[in-house]
């Protein structure tokens, strides 16, 4: 039902200012890509948001859908909110109190006739899967089934790129999972880009092609999850993707760095010389439990000590281990830490993957 | 019972909210929403007909339309006569002192309804008209009912400025209670009664029929189509 003309719709953003907000974003997408714009509060991720929906202008700005220019400051473009067809799900939803759940979703149909946006409005309705629910006030329905007529109303207009302003904080978390998965469906469906504004590393991890880190109003990074999670640019973005992993570290030759007491072989240095002060990022994808014993402590790259501390959540546990004054984190399911005996203060052996090791700048 | 008086009333009560709530509801939308410069001081010249004792308005009102100062002047040499001792003088009068009745609720309402609520009708193809028709003015209706009960039941009882710039001319000027105030000193004790009882009667009517009005609109399932 909701589709573009062609299958190249691809969004791309420039926004540049220094006053109110600070503003330096340059990011595009491509179309049927989910971008999740994430960062903490007040580096300016909303602002882009409503940058594209058309509500807020930046002094400096270029903004175009499928070659369609909606916003260029040089040229004195600046199409209405109206004009624009973007769907926009509002963080607290922003639905018409007054008017019921099919109300709502039809009257952003104005220009088609009364039958027809009244179909239309219970299809989409039903496509959020709230048949049944359709003449219930914004009042009387859930935080969730509000969620979903917001959504709807924003798909009513076919739009050209699907904007959602932190569309899960106001659902509590047993709802969450299952919405969740409808937009990971929902995404799979539509060829248009869709925006994801968040503040939950999760969240984009779980739904995002590409994850674009503002801070300030500046890109930090951007790129796929993975290359944000194994290859942070900063510490700050190591942290922000939720990496607990990291330590100072000193570069001894292309291949070999020591921390702390440790000679650890990695991958590559990269542009960092002999002698620098970095930092580095072990992942977990690159941590695994050794079975080798204390006899093999000198191979390089397998590191012995003890577990401090287990934090069970769920079906995981989070094991806080200590190697001779490096601390890493890792989780490992339940069943293989009773497989593995593992308790705390028992000795434990990793290996680490010189391939995964990071190194980013010194802090 | 001064049926004149009582015809006259209702149709001052019904000139001042028909020409006050259009320039109300623009003056509220625009201290609820708009960039006003010196917005403070605005709102507080709305307020001061609360403030103000009628008489002194009716006063200045008087002076500033007698045929012989500047405005009054003016009005005379282009309608042929000052609007005062006049209906027009007490529909002019009753505007200003209704404007803080008419405005406060009104910009109360609009202010009540969050911005996301009108970017989400941008955002969903509304013109500014169309958010108007749909979204603001629904919301808004309790206030609007408010600000047209508060407006014309306070121009039925309104005295001191009407006195003033209008005297009491029958068929002219002379509202229920100006009659009444008449009857009073001419020792028609009784008279006055019967118009007292008919001004409370109707008072109470009006109150009770926009407030069924608000109720109705306020929770009824009505649609926007």
């Amino acid at each position: 039902m909701v589709s573009s003309d062609d299958g190249c719709t691809a969004l791309s953003i420039e926004c540049r200012q220094d006053a109110p907000i600070p503003l330096d974003v340059s990011i595009s997408t491509l179309a049927g890509e989910l971008l999740a714009l994430i960062g903490p509060s007040g580096s300016g991720k909303t602002t882009v948001l409503r940058s594209v929906a058309g509500l807020y202008k930046p002094r400096h700005g270029r903004i175009s859908v499928g070659g369609e220019s909606w916003l260029d400051t040089d040229k004195n473009i600046d199409m209405s909110p109206q004009q624009r067809r973007v769907g926009l799900v509002f963080q607290d939803y922003a639905l018409f109190p007054h008017l019921s759940a099919v109300d709502n979703v039809a009257l952003a149909m104005l220009d088609a006739d009364k039958v027809t946006r009244q179909r239309r409005a219970e299809e989409l309705l039903a496509r959020v899967h709230l048949n049944g629910l359709a003449h219930r006030r914004p009042s009387q329905l859930s935080g969730g089934e509000r969620q979903r007529v917001a959504l709807a109303r924003a798909l009513a207009r076919d739009p050209k790129v699907l904007l959602l302003d932190e569309p899960f904080s106001a659902v509590d978390r047993m709802t969450r999972e299952p919405l969740k998965q409808e937009l990971a469906s929902l995404h799979r469906a539509l060829d248009i880009p869709i925006v994801l504004v968040t503040h939950d590393i999760e969240e984009a991890q779980a739904l995002a092609d590409r994850i674009c880190v503002l801070n300030n109003g500046n890109v930090m990074q951007s790129g796929a999850p993975d290359d944000l999670r194994l290859r942070p640019r900063t510490v700050g973005v190591a942290r922000l993707m939720g990496q607990d992993n990291i330590a100072a570290a000193e570069v001894l030759d292309a291949t070999h760095i020591r921390c702390g007491s440790h000679i650890l072989e990695v991958g590559s240095v990269g542009d960092h010389k002999a002698g620098a002060k970095v930092t580095v990022l072990f992942p977990a994808d690159c941590i695994s439990i050794s079975d080798v014993g204390a006899e093999l402590a000198s191979l390089t790259n397998y590191l012995h000590g003890r577990i401090v501390e287990i934090v069970a959540t769920g079906d995981f546990k989070t094991l806080l281990m200590d190697f001779d004054g490096l601390a890493l984190r890792l989780k490992v399911t339940a069943r293989e830490a009773a497989q593995r005996n593992l308790a705390v203060d028992a000795k434990i052996a990793v290996a680490l993957d010189p391939e995964g090791v990071h190194l980013m700048r010194a802090e | 019972m001064d049926w004149q008086a009582f015809s006259l009333t209702l149709q001052l009560a019904a000139w001042t909210v028909l020409l006050l709530l259009p320039c109300a509801m623009l003056i509220a939308r625009a201290l609820a929403w708009g960039r006003v410069p010196m917005k403070s001081g605005i709102e507080a010249l709305i307020m001061l007909p609360l403030v103000l004792p009628p008489t002194v308005l009716g006063f200045y009102l008087l002076v500033a339309f007698s045929p012989q100062s500047a405005i009054g002047g003016t009005i005379k040499s282009i309608f042929g006569s000052a609007p005062v001792f006049s209906f027009t003088g007490i529909l002019i009068a009753s505007l200003i002192v209704n404007l803080p009745f008419a405005v406060q609720p009104i910009q109360r309402a609009f202010e009540g309804i969050p911005r996301n609520v009108r970017e989400a009708a941008f955002v969903s193809g509304l013109s500014p008209w169309q958010t108007m028709r749909h979204i603001e003015l629904p919301l808004a209706w309790p206030g609007i009912v408010s600000a047209i009960a508060l407006t014309f039941a306070h121009t039925l009882g309104e005295f001191g400025v009407i006195l003033l710039i209008g005297g009491s001319i029958p068929g002219e000027t002379r509202v229920l209670s100006i009659a009444i105030y008449d009857r009073v000193q001419a020792f028609d004790i009784a008279g006055a009664g019967v118009m007292s009882a008919a001004l409370l009667g109707f008072s109470l009517l009006s109150i009770a029929i926009v407030h069924t009005l608000a109720r109705r609109r306020g929770t009824g399932a009505h649609g926007f189509q």
